[in-house]
C-alpha cells in the first residue's frame, strides 16, 4: 500500500465509471449524486468497509432516485484533493470524504464547488457547505472495558495502538476507566503498531501482549488479525468496526460495530428535502452510529446485564464513560467526582488515566 | 539463565522465523531473478496475488496443498507478463515492474472481493512427538510450520545453485553478460524468463504464506509493503541467499522484540522503536557486506538493462 494508494485500477476505474455514468444520466431523470472518498480499500473489513456498507444502504433505501459513486484507497493528501474536486466538477450533489487525512482537501474543494455539499468524517473544520460528523466510539469501549474487567484472570488487558492521536488515547482511557471500574487491580498494556492495517504486525503485537501477560486483547486496527490470534491462543478479544465473530467464533467476546447507514439515509434525504445545512454529528449508541456485536454466550449472566447497563446507561445519559473522579498516569487528579470531561477536552485527549502501563508517545 | 526465560527466548526466536518467511521467500525469488540480470519491481503485487490465489483455491478445495500450488501459478502468471513484456517487447523494466506491482494490488482486491470475511484453518505446525517438547530447542528446531522449513532448504538449495551447479554458473553468467552468453550459444532469454518465473512462484508463496498461515484470511493489500522489504534485502544481502535470510529474520525478529519492549513499557518513543527494525537491519547487513570490491563482484552486472539478441 502506500505508494500507490491513489494510481489503484479500481480507484481509477470508479472514476471513470462515476464520468460515463454523469454523461449518461444527464438525460436521464436526474437522480442525487452521492459521492464517497475512503482512505482504505473497501475489502478492509474495517473502517472504510464499513462506510461502504454505509453506500450499499443508501442505494438500497432510496433506489434509483440516487446514484452513488465511489473512490477508494486514496492517499492522504494532494492526491486527495484532485479525487473530490472530480466529484465537484462531476456535479455530484454531495460528497462524504471518510478520513481524518482529508480535512483540509475538503476545505478546500468544499470552497471551489459551492453548489455540491460536503461532509467530512472526524475532523473539526466547516463551510456553509460542509459539515463534519464522527461517532462516539468510546462509548462501545466503554461497555467492552467492563466485561474485559470482569472477564480477565490475570488482570492485564492487552490493547493493540495504532497512532497516539486524541481519538485512540480515548478509546485506551474509556476501557481502562470501564474495566477499572468494575476490577481495579486491571491493568492495561499498550503496544503500538504505527499502522492502522498491516494484519501481519496486528497479530505479532497480539502474540506479545498474550506472552506477556494479556489474557483479554482489544485492538485500534483495522483487520481481524488480533481476533485470530486470542481464537488460537485461547484468550478472549474484542472485534473492531465490523463485527469479527467469524474470526473468533469462541473467543470473540462481542464487537464495536460502525454503523454509518442511518445517518448518511438521513443526509441524503435532507438533501433531497432542501433542509441540508452544515452540522457537526458527534452521534454514539443513542443515535445508533455505533454498535454492539452479539455478546458471546461464554459472558456470565451477571456480566452481560453489567454490560448491558452501561450501554442503556449511556444511551438515556445516565452514565458518562468520562465522568470523574478520574486521575491520570501520575495520580494527578484531572476532573472531580461530580464533573465529566466535555467534548473538547475528548477532542483533544493527550493523557493517560490510571491504570494505563507505559508512556504516551508524543 | 531460567528455564522461562529460556522458553521465552525460544518462543521469541519461533515468532522471529515465523514472521521472516514472507520476507525471505520474496526476497529470494527475487534474488534469482536479479542475477540473471532482470529487475522486477513486482514483487509485492506479485505477492498479494499469490495471497488472494492460495485463499481463494483453500477456500474452494478444501486443500491447502492446491492454495500453495495455486499461489505458485499465479505468480508465475504474473512474473510471464512482465517477462513478456521487458524480455520480448524490451520494456524498460523498472517502469514494468511497477506497473506489475498497481496491477497486482488491483487485481487480487478484483478477485478477493467475495472471499473478504471468509476464514480458513491455519496450517498446523510439525509436531514429532516427543522431539517437539524438548524445552528451548523442542519448538524452534521440530516444532514448526512447514513452511519455515521450506525457507530455509530454499536458500540452502540457491546458495548451492549458485555457488556449486554449472547451471547457476550459466544463470550468473547470462546476469553478468548477457551479450558474451549469447555468443557462446545460450538462449539467453528464455533463461530470464525462467529466473524471471522461478521469483513469481516465490513472491506467490510468500503471499501465500500471509493469507494461509500467519493470518488466515483476505484483506485487501495484506501484505502491507513486505515485497518493498523484500526487494531492499537482496540489495543489502548482496545478492547472497543466506544473507538474504539473515536479513529476514534480523528485520523480523527486531520487529518483534522492539513490540516486546513497548510491552514492557520501556520509556522510548514507540515511532523510534518503529523504526528500529528498518535501520537495525540496514546497519547489519552493511557491515558484513562492506568490501566493495565482493559487492562489485556479486552484483550482476547488466541489471535492469535492455537485452536484444541482436543488438
Amino acid at each position: 500500500m502506500g505508494m500507490f494508494k491513489g494510481t489503484r485500477l479500481a480507484a481509477v476505474a470508479a472514476v471513470l465509471a462515476g464520468l460515463l455514468g454523469g454523461a449518461a444520466t444527464a438525460q436521464a431523470a436526474d437522480p442525487l449524486k452521492v459521492g464517497f472518498v475512503y482512505v482504505g480499500p473497501v475489502g478492509d473489513l474495517g473502517w472504510s468497509y464499513q462506510h461502504d456498507v454505509g453506500r450499499k444502504a443508501l442505494e438500497a433505501h432510496f433506489g434509483d432516485k440516487i446514484k452513488t459513486a465511489y473512490v477508494e484507497d486514496v492517499a492522504e493528501g494532494a492526491d486527495a484533493e484532485r479525487v473530490i474536486a472530480q466529484f465537484g466538477q462531476q456535479g455530484y450533489d454531495l460528497v462524504f470524504t471518510t478520513s481524518f487525512g482529508f480535512m483540509n482537501p475538503t476545505l478546500k474543494v468544499a470552497k471551489k464547488f459551492p453548489k455540491t455539499k460536503f461532509e467530512h468524517a472526524t475532523g473539526y473544520k466547516t463551510a456553509d457547505n460542509l459539515g463534519i460528523y464522527d461517532a462516539r466510539f468510546h462509548e462501545g469501549r466503554a461497555v467492552i472495558g467492563t466485561i474485559a474487567g470482569h472477564m480477565t484472570k490475570t488482570n492485564v488487558i492487552g490493547y493493540i495502538g495504532s497512532f497516539p492521536i486524541p481519538e485512540v488515547v480515548r478509546g485506551i482511557n474509556a476501557v481502562t476507566l470501564a474495566a477499572r471500574k468494575v476490577n481495579p487491580n486491571v491493568q492495561v498494556k499498550v503496544i503500538w503498531v504505527n499502522s492502522w492495517y498491516d494484519p501481519g504486525k496486528e497479530r505479532e503485537a497480539a502474540e506479545t501482549l498474550i506472552a506477556q501477560g494479556a489474557d483479554i486483547i482489544t485492538q485500534h486496527t483495522d483487520s481481524p488479525a488480533a481476533v485470530q490470534v486470542a481464537e488460537e491462543k485461547g484468550v478472549w478479544a474484542f472485534g473492531q468496526a465490523s463485527d469479527m465473530a467469524k474470526f473468533g467464533p469462541k473467543r470473540l467476546l462481542t464487537s464495536i460495530i460502525d454503523d454509518w447507514s442511518g445517518y448518511y439515509i438521513s443526509r441524503v434525504q435532507a438533501v433531497m428535502d432542501g433542509k441540508w445545512k452544515a452540522e457537526t454529528t458527534w452521534g454514539g449508541f443513542k443515535a445508533g452510529m455505533v454498535k454492539l456485536g452479539a455478546l458471546n454466550p461464554a459472558i456470565p449472566a451477571d456480566v452481560q446485564k453489567a454490560a448491558m447497563d452501561v450501554k442503556t446507561g449511556i444511551e438515556g445519559g445516565t452514565l458518562d464513560p468520562f465522568a470523574g473522579p478520574i486521575k491520570d498516569q501520575d495520580g494527578k487528579e484531572r476532573v472531580k467526582a461530580g464533573a465529566a470531561l466535555t467534548d473538547k477536552d475528548l477532542l483533544s485527549m493527550d493523557w493517560y488515566v490510571e491504570g494505563v502501563q507505559g508512556k504516551l508517545p508524543k | 539463565m531460567s528455564i522461562e526465560l529460556l522458553d521465552a527466548t525460544a518462543l521469541l526466536l519461533v515468532a522471529m522465523m515465523r514472521a521472516a518467511v514472507p520476507l525471505a521467500l520474496a526476497a529470494l525469488g527475487e534474488l534469482v531473478t536479479e542475477k540473471s540480470g532482470v529487475l522486477n519491481l513486482g514483487v509485492e503485487g506479485m505477492m498479494l496475488t499469490g495471497a488472494v490465489a492460495a485463499f481463494a483455491a483453500t477456500v474452494s478445495t478444501g486443500s491447502m496443498t492446491f492454495g500453495l500450488l495455486a499461489a505458485m501459478l499465479a505468480g508465475m502468471a504474473m512474473a510471464l507478463l512482465f517477462g513478456f513484456l521487458t524480455l520480448y517487447l524490451l520494456t524498460n523494466q523498472v517502469a514494468t515492474g511497477l506497473a506489475l506491482t498497481i496491477f497486482g494490488i488491483g487485481l487480487s482486491a478484483f478477485v478477493g472481493q467475495g472471499f473478504v470475511g471468509q476464514t480458513v484453518e491455519p496450517m498446523a505446525a510439525v509436531s514429532l512427538g516427543a522431539l517437539s517438547q524438548i524445552p528451548l530447542i523442542g519448538k524452534l528446531v521440530f516444532g514448526q510450520d512447514p513452511m519455515v522449513y521450506l525457507t530455509l532448504a530454499l536458500t540452502g538449495v540457491i546458495w548451492w545453485f549458485f555457488a556449486r551447479a554449472r547451471a547457476g554458473l550459466v544463470v550468473r553468467a547470462v546476469g553478468e553478460s548477457p551479450h558474451a552468453a549469447h555468443a557462446i550459444g545460450y538462449p539467453v532469454r528464455l533463461i530470464r524468463l525462467g529466473a524471471v518465473l522461478f521469483g513469481g512462484a516465490c513472491c506467490g508463496l510468500a503471499g501465500a504464506y500471509l493469507s494461509l498461515v500467519y493470518t488466515p484470511m483476505w484483506v485487501e493489500g495484506m501484505t502491507a509493503g513486505r515485497g518493498w522489504i523484500a526487494l531492499a534485502l537482496v540489495v543489502f544481502a548482496t545478492w547472497r541467499p543466506w544473507r538474504a535470510l539473515l536479513g529476514a529474520w534480523l528485520f523480523g525478529g527486531i520487529t518483534i522484540i522492539q513490540l516486546h519492549v513497548q510491552g514492557m513499557g520501556v520509556d522510548l518513543p514507540s515511532q523510534v522503536l518503529s523504526m528500529l527494525p528498518y535501520l537495525a537491519t540496514i546497519v547489519v547487513l552493511v557491515l558484513i557486506s562492506r568490501d566493495s570490491t565482493r559487492i562489485r563482484l556479486n552484483a550482476p552486472a547488466s541489471i535492469g538493462k535492455v537485452f536484444h539478441p541482436e543488438g
